[in-house]
């Protein structure tokens, strides 16, 4: 039977890649990919929680307000690799130092 | 009985499916592999959402992660490269402090998964919640969906503002 660590784990697992991307990724673009991957975790979790755990939706409709502000940071994100490729002609964080002291 | 046994094998394939393309998304060479392998990703949480009874969320899952962010990461990638080098190298650094740091959260997660006595109420019965949501978006969530609103209103400005070119 499925239970509620089975979720547990795929999620756990989609965080750490998630947050493996984030850390080890040079372009900004991927890195929001990993982001992505750490907010589904996140979405998972509330979900099971929600039918295992407790006996209304309130976990689905977090789900659904984590998917707004997310599609939310996504475009306002990518306004910023825009911007930042038209500033310095790339989107490699390493190259994004100017603020560097 | 058998048909329990046919869906937790569609189960363990679809989880296997997620966590192997979120995988290909942090360890291929392409960027173009990460981007349509996070197409998988997403279509296997949608399908991890039906099997937990959210019929709703995993529709929400596919029309706004595949048909709008993954289309949005898609369209980042093609404008910050120059359109004659096509390889598209997805460049990592800090490649082993990463991996350590990953594989430490992820023990420590399992490590809290398999130890804590999760509150069970036993699982909910599969039932339809599209109607049940929207009761509760006009009702008990009323302010927060108000507040989403105008929250995708000032983010959608703020993209346009950030992006628009400066007059000289």
């Amino acid at each position: 039977m499925i239970g509620l660590t089975h979720y547990l784990v795929i999620s756990a697992a989609l965080f750490s890649l998630g947050i493996m991307a984030v850390l080890t990724r040079k372009n900004a673009v991927n890195v929001l990919m990993g982001i992505e991957l750490i907010l589904n975790s996140a979405n998972i979790n509330l979900v099971a929680f929600s039918k295992f755990s407790s006996a209304n939706l309130d976990g689905q409709i977090f789900a659904i307000f984590i998917i707004v502000i997310a599609a939310g940071e996504v475009a306002v994100a990518l306004a910023i690799v825009l911007s930042m490729y038209r500033l310095i002609k790339s989107v490699n964080l390493d190259q994004a130092g100017t603020l560097k002291g | 009985m058998e048909a329990n046994l046919l869906s937790q094998i569609v189960f363990y394939a679809f989880a296997a499916v997620t966590v192997v393309s979120a995988a290909i998304v942090v360890f291929a060479r392409s960027l173009i592999y990460c981007a349509f392998s996070l197409l998988f990703t997403f279509f296997g949480v949608a399908v991890l959402y039906v099997y937990l009874g959210a019929d709703f969320l995993a529709a929400t899952q596919v029309v706004i992660y595949v048909g709008g962010i993954l289309i949005l990461l898609l369209f980042g990638v093609m404008l910050t490269h120059k359109l004659h080098d096509l390889d598209l190298k997805a460049e990592t650094f800090q490649f082993v402090p990463g991996l350590l740091i990953a594989l430490a959260v992820f023990a420590t997660l399992l490590l809290v998964v398999f130890r804590t006595a999760w509150h069970s109420a036993g699982p909910r019965a599969m039932q339809p919640t599209t109607a049940q949501i929207g009761d509760l978006f006009m009702k008990d969530f009323i302010l927060p969906f108000e507040v989403a609103s105008v929250f995708l209103l000032v983010a959608l400005i703020g993209a346009a503002m950030i992006v628009r070119r400066k007059p000289r």
